[in-house]
């Protein structure tokens, strides 16, 4: 493919990009795509399948705690499919060209993001209801706009992500609904695990568009299909009619029915706290990362030994052919 | 052994095995994060899984048998150390990940061969639930087969760690091939597998992997046993208390 360009021949493609765009054509990795596209989607993709593995480590750290078999097993299958999910999208990223060792070094480095809510402690089994109820249901709201994003292999991860992530989310309210009908204790737990997850879900649709530094330009090349301001508003109205039906209360006085807007109107998020998370000052920012660092220093000398099993293996069948080749002239 | 007699001794047995896959399970699911990349991490949660929920088959079993109102969750959640009947191969800290496939693999032989046994007991609902296991278990074995030659034959360091591995093991081994009156029982009912069977096979299978994977084959010089009795490692009560955890929190409410 060529890769030195014109001013003008540059314009012409970015011109038919854009063309292709707008008849929302799905752009496949071997087609031509502006760098800031490339790199706008790597950035967000990159961005994703981090949460997604991060994501593992509050939930993983119920799993040997989890009250009953049954839940135990359904926590530990969640979070496998998390980790699954962290797989199908590094794969997307490498199909533009950057691999997984490259993502996970600029993890390490605390230069790629991850989704901030994975930040806050999971400290009672109530919080593993409300992960799964409002982290994953604030996903799928995210990731069934993202279902026709612009990007094909993008784009057809969603559609498989999105069916797990449903169970996900159902398997989170479960546990929540059991509590909120257990006993006034149980009860207790439950309301406390949402007045803490609350607002962070909220967060996790990003800044006001007015402030997303990334939003137009995604907006326009279909990245993103529609804005974090729209999307969290289609969230607030899903989980206010399923708190109201457990008997939760959503910590937020200004939370009220909006007639005229046909939404409910909500308080203003924290954005101090949002911004304080994200740059580092989470309960568990640097426990994440470390944790990370550590399980993949710790299986350095596991990758190492398979690459030389490998490499001894091919040798011997590389011998053995040589061999082989011999004694064929032989006869 | 009288029929109600044969019962409770049916019912004995299946907490022991339900025992072995949960504690097992329990050691594999600490890896869930924690792997050494994540295809590995993946692969191990599925394998905790089966044995997790091979525990619950057996459990499920005593349950009913027992009839009195208890479930899986009775058995996992409200015995202490001393009612716990894992053989003790299986409550051993999940160590490296050398250690954790080294076990696993001795355990997946054993396994694969137990399971395909008790695919012929009397008592159907036993065969049954073996049956199941017996298509997991080649998969299992497969896999921790696979990780002894890549980390034997891989790096010195690999070598050095998985030759450790099965050094720390190998004492823990000649209890799988153990039993007790009840086992006897049982096997002579057609009902248990009467493991001692099943050893001189087990023993070959292992050294051929062993020499295959460039491994010294222990000598054999130490072993320790009693998890049938309820005598375990020390390791095996902390597994209890967070395992247990929010049962001792929060004793008899569900969830
Ligand atoms: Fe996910
Ligand atoms: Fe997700
Ligand atoms: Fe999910």
């Amino acid at each position: 493919m060529k890769t030195e360009f014109t001013q003008a021949e540059l314009e012409q493609l970015e011109a038919r990009f854009q063309a292709r765009i707008d008849a929302e054509e799905k752009i496949e990795p071997k087609d031509w795509m502006p760098a800031g596209y490339r790199k706008n989607l790597v950035r967000q993709i990159s961005q994703h399948a981090h949460s997604e593995v991060i994501g593992m480590q509050p939930e993983g750290n119920w799993i040997t705690r989890a009250p009953s078999l049954h839940r135990k097993c359904v926590l530990l299958a969640k979070v496998q499919d998390e980790g699954g999910h962290g797989l199908y999208l590094y794969s997307a990223t490498e199909t533009l060209g950057v691999s997984r060792e490259e993502l996970i070094e600029a993890l390490h480095e605390g230069v790629a993001k991850y989704a901030s809510i994975f930040n806050y402690p999971a400290l009672t089994w109530a919080d593993i209801g409300a992960i799964g109820w409002l982290v994953d249901g604030a996903a799928i709201v995210n990731q069934v706009s993202l279902q026709r994003t612009s990007y094909g292999p993008y784009a057809r991860g969603m559609v498989r992500i999105c069916k797990e992530e449903s169970f996900h989310q159902r398997q989170g309210y479960h546990i929540m609904m059991t509590l909120a009908r257990g006993t006034a204790e149980q009860k207790a737990m439950a309301q406390d695990a949402l007045d803490r997850f609350w607002w962070p879900s909220l967060m996790m649709f990003g800044p006001h568009d007015a402030e997303s530094a990334h939003s137009a330009q995604s907006m326009k090349w279909k990245i993103k299909r529609q804005t974090n301001d729209e999307l969290r508003q289609k969230y607030v109205d899903q989980s206010v009619r399923q708190a109201e039906v457990i008997g939760l209360t959503i910590p937020d006085p200004a939370l009220k029915w909006n007639e005229a807007r046909g939404h409910y109107d909500f308080g203003e998020i924290d954005w101090d706290e949002f911004n304080r998370v994200i740059n580092g000052n989470g309960m568990c920012n640097r426990q994440r990362v470390a944790h990370h660092i550590k399980a993949h220093e710790d299986g350095a000398w596991v990758r190492d030994a398979i690459a030389a099993y490998e490499s001894k293996k091919s040798r011997r069948a590389g011998a053995a052919a040589a061999q082989g080749e011999m004694s064929c002239q032989t006869i | 052994m009288s029929d109600s007699k044969l019962k409770e001794a049916t019912r004995q047995y299946a907490i022991r095995l339900g025992d072995d896959a949960l504690v097992l399970g329990h050691r594999l699911s600490e890896w869930c994060s924690n792997g050494p990349f994540l295809e590995e991490d993946l692969a191990l949660t599925n394998v905790a899984l089966d044995f997790i929920g091979r525990a619950r088959m057996f459990y499920s079993y005593a349950a009913e048998l027992a009839a009195d109102g208890s479930t899986e969750d009775t058995y996992a959640y409200t015995r202490d150390c001393r009612e716990f009947s894992n053989l003790l191969i299986h409550e051993l800290p999940r160590g490296d990940f050398a250690f954790s496939m080294a076990r696993q693999y001795l355990v997946d032989v054993y396994n694969l061969a137990y399971m395909e046994a008790l695919r012929t007991s009397a008592d159907g609902t036993l065969a049954a639930i073996a049956d199941k296991a017996v298509k997991e278990s080649r998969y299992h074995l497969r896999r921790s087969h696979d990780w002894m030659l890549r980390l034997g034959d891989g790096t010195d360091e690999s070598r050095q760690r998985l030759q450790r591995a099965v050094d720390e093991l190998w004492g823990y081994t000649p209890e799988l091939f153990a039993s007790d009156a009840l086992e006897q029982g049982l096997a002579d009912a057609g009902i248990g597998v009467d493991a001692a069977t099943l050893r001189a096979a087990w023993e070959q299978a292992v050294s051929a992997t062993l020499a295959e994977a460039t491994l010294q084959q222990p000598a054999g010089d130490w072993e320790v046993s009693g998890g049938r009795r309820g005598l375990h490692t020390e390791s095996l009560g902390h597994m209890l208390s967070e395992l247990q955890f929010m049962q001792r929190a929060y004793p008899g409410l569900q969830w």
